[in-house]
């Protein structure tokens, strides 16, 4: 097996996280306080957008372009938020990051909240994932009394606090402004810009806002530059490395530190223990529930954010969901619809609406009582989700959409026998 | 009926409060702390009762129709009352292929309760979760928000039995 340099996961342990002390032997806060004093927070901003670091948090937003647009006149407090609501379903790299290496995440948000000049640090946390707040509660004050956090940091006149914010659990509050307003304790539907979080976010203060994996990647670029951050990729397009979380009909689920740009049939044959027995691969989600299928004709497709854009896909998170030939896509693509359906924040009306008319459309072909008019109607009102108010509702129709470009034969069989062929 | 339920849930202890009290006035944004405040009341009630919403209302100065408009929209927040373990079953879509539907059924049947419902000595609740974040363990669940998995009826059974033991 190709050994891949591991960054994000170096200090990965089967069985207990890398403490403060290995994280510094790693090679962690080194220099830290040499950038916070040599480099200006605009040069920050340069490198993480020379480094072409990418949102990893589904929208693949630059990180650098990002913290550009909080101005220079900007008020304070700012903010710096770690998105670590993680509820994509097929998603839980956030959860192993912390679980590995919780100062690599301290020192990611050090290092972006310098690049907003924010004095504030929140991370938003899931509720199931109570032992990762845990830890990061516990390691944040650890990092305190080593002097970096809190006020004037390594003695460099920065200052910065970091707190965790435990949210009760809705699927929604993982959507930026969504978040915003879950924080400040209203409920969490999405605002529609503008302005910008970067502008006015949460308490009308400048808002910065990552995933967890994104930060993670931050402390690393800045000790070994952009050059370097871009070459651990496979692709010229690519950038980084990026963690695969495999799930489905293979051998081994679980995180994968692998350079982007890999491709997806090394991803599953070679790291993540290859198809289950008797299992072939028929189609998988490269990036979470509101990603496309991508179907066998893809099986050798470079995972990285352009590669996938150029064929019509998205890498959204990198969670790659894996079907085999004897699993019912127009199933599978009702579960997906049922968890949207329950999880929708009810604002608007499209996606309010729009999806339980689509699930109950899938659930009569699925039953076998489908009429060809389905498919079109499938069609027309996926379409027209996708004018709902947030990026939800797009995410949410990709399966449907995608199950009929690629598998039409699939629903049609539902429809001609009057069953779900696989039963 | 309601109102005996209600009553025997006097108000939360004053050391509780006073503590809620004391965190509320030392933040900037009081109501950065709302989903706090929510489950520790929660924790004291065993669910959000309509006293509780009231007083996480005051606590906090906001309306109890605000708070109301949060409670019903998070999944761990229960505005009715809960067994001692409330079993969170995942069926979202790797589970869902990795059988959470027998799962489901075992459960329902070995509790004689379907979901949303709590078996009538109070110890059990079963309701549904989307994905919990442990795909890499599926089928799981969440037992009072701990994992488990991968499932089987087998270890379901072992969960159970000691679950029971303990109470
Ligand atoms: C419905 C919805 C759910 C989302 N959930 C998450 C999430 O759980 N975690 C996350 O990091 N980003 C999530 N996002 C993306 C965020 O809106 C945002 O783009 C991201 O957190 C920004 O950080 P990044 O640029 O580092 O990826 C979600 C977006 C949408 C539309
Ligand atoms: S698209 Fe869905 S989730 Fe987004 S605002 Fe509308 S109802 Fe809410
Ligand atoms: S689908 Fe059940 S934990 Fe993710």
């Amino acid at each position: 097996m190709m050994n891949y340099p591991q960054v994000l996961f170096k200090n990965r342990k089967p069985d207990r996280i890398a403490t403060l002390e290995e994280y510094r032997q790693s090679g962690g806060y080194e220099g830290l306080g040499d950038a916070l004093s040599k480099a200006s927070h605009k040069d920050v901003q340069q490198v993480l957008l020379d480094a072409v670091l990418l949102g990893r948090g589904g929208a693949a937003f630059p990180a650098g372009r990002k913290l550009m647009t909080v101005a220079d006149d900007a008020p304070h407090p700012r903010y710096i938020v770690c998105n670590a609501d993680e509820m994509e379903p097929g998603t839980f790299k956030d959860r192993v990051l912390i679980h590995a290496d919780p100062h690599m995440l301290i020192e990611g948000m050090i290092i972006a909240g310098y690049g907003a000049q924010a004095e504030k640090g929140i991370i938003f946390i899931r509720p199931e994932y109570e032992s990762a707040a845990r830890i990061l509660e516990r390691e944040i004050k650890i990092a305190k009394e080593a002097g970096y956090l809190g006020k004037n940091i390594l003695g460099n006149g920065y200052s910065l606090d970091i707190v965790v914010h435990r949210s009760a659990g809705r699927y929604i509050c993982g959507e930026v402004t969504a978040q915003l307003n879950a924080l400040m304790g209203k409920r969490a539907n999405p605002q529609q810009p503008p302005p910008y979080p970067t502008e006015k976010g949460l308490w009308e203060r400048p808002t910065v806002l990552q995933n967890v994996e994104t930060l993670a990647c931050m402390p690393h670029i800045l000790r070994n530059g952009p050059e370097w951050f871009k070459n651990l990729a496979l692709t010229e397009t690519g950038a980084g490395t990026k963690i695969f979380c495999a799930s489905g009909k293979i051998n081994s689920p679980g995180c994968y530190e692998l350079p982007m740009g890999i491709r997806l049939s090394e991803i599953i044959e070679v790291h993540a223990g290859g198809m289950v027995e008797g299992s072939e691969y028929k189609a998988c989600l490269p990036g979470g529930a509101s990603t496309r299928f991508l179907p066998r004709e893809f099986y050798d497709i470079e995972m990285d954010f352009d590669t996938l854009r150029n064929v019509g896909h998205r890498l959204g998170t990198g969670a790659i969901m894996v079907f085999d030939q004897k699993t019912c896509l127009v199933a599978a693509t009702l579960n997906l619809v049922e968890f949207f359906a329950r999880e929708s924040c009810g604002w608007c009306t499209p996606c309010r609406e729009g999806l339980p008319y689509i699930r109950d459309l899938l659930r009569r072909l699925e039953e076998g009582e489908g009429e060809e008019e389905y498919i079109p109607m499938l069609q027309q009102m996926s379409k027209h989700l996708w004018s709902s108010y947030c990026a939800f509702a797009p995410g949410a129709v990709s399966p449907v959409e995608s199950l009929i470009t690629y598998f039409e034969d699939e629903v049609r069989e539902h429809i001609s026998q009057k069953k779900c062929p696989f039963k | 009926m309601k109102c005996n339920v209600d009553l025997t849930y006097a108000m939360i202890p004053k050391e509780l409060k006073e503590l809620l009290a004391r965190q509320i006035a030392g933040i900037e944004h009081p109501r950065e702390l709302v989903v706090d405040v929510m489950f520790a009341v929660q924790d004291h009630y065993g669910y959000l009762s309509d006293e509780a919403v009231e007083e996480v209302a005051e606590l906090l100065d906001m309306s109890p129709l605000e708070v109301e408009q949060l409670a019903t929209f998070y999944t761990f927040i229960y505005r009715e009352p809960v067994g001692k373990y409330v079993i969170h079953v995942c069926d979202s879509v790797i589970c869902w292929m990795e059988g959470h539907e027998s799962l489901l059924d075992h459960l329902s049947g070995k509790l004689g309760i379907n979901l949303g419902e709590t078996t009538s000595d109070g110890m059990f609740s079963l309701l549904p979760v989307c994905c919990i974040g442990y795909c890499d363990r599926a089928p799981a669940i969440l037992i009072n928000k701990k994992v488990y998995g991968p499932l089987t009826i087998e270890k379901l059974n072992d969960i159970l039995e000691r679950l029971r033991a303990e109470a």
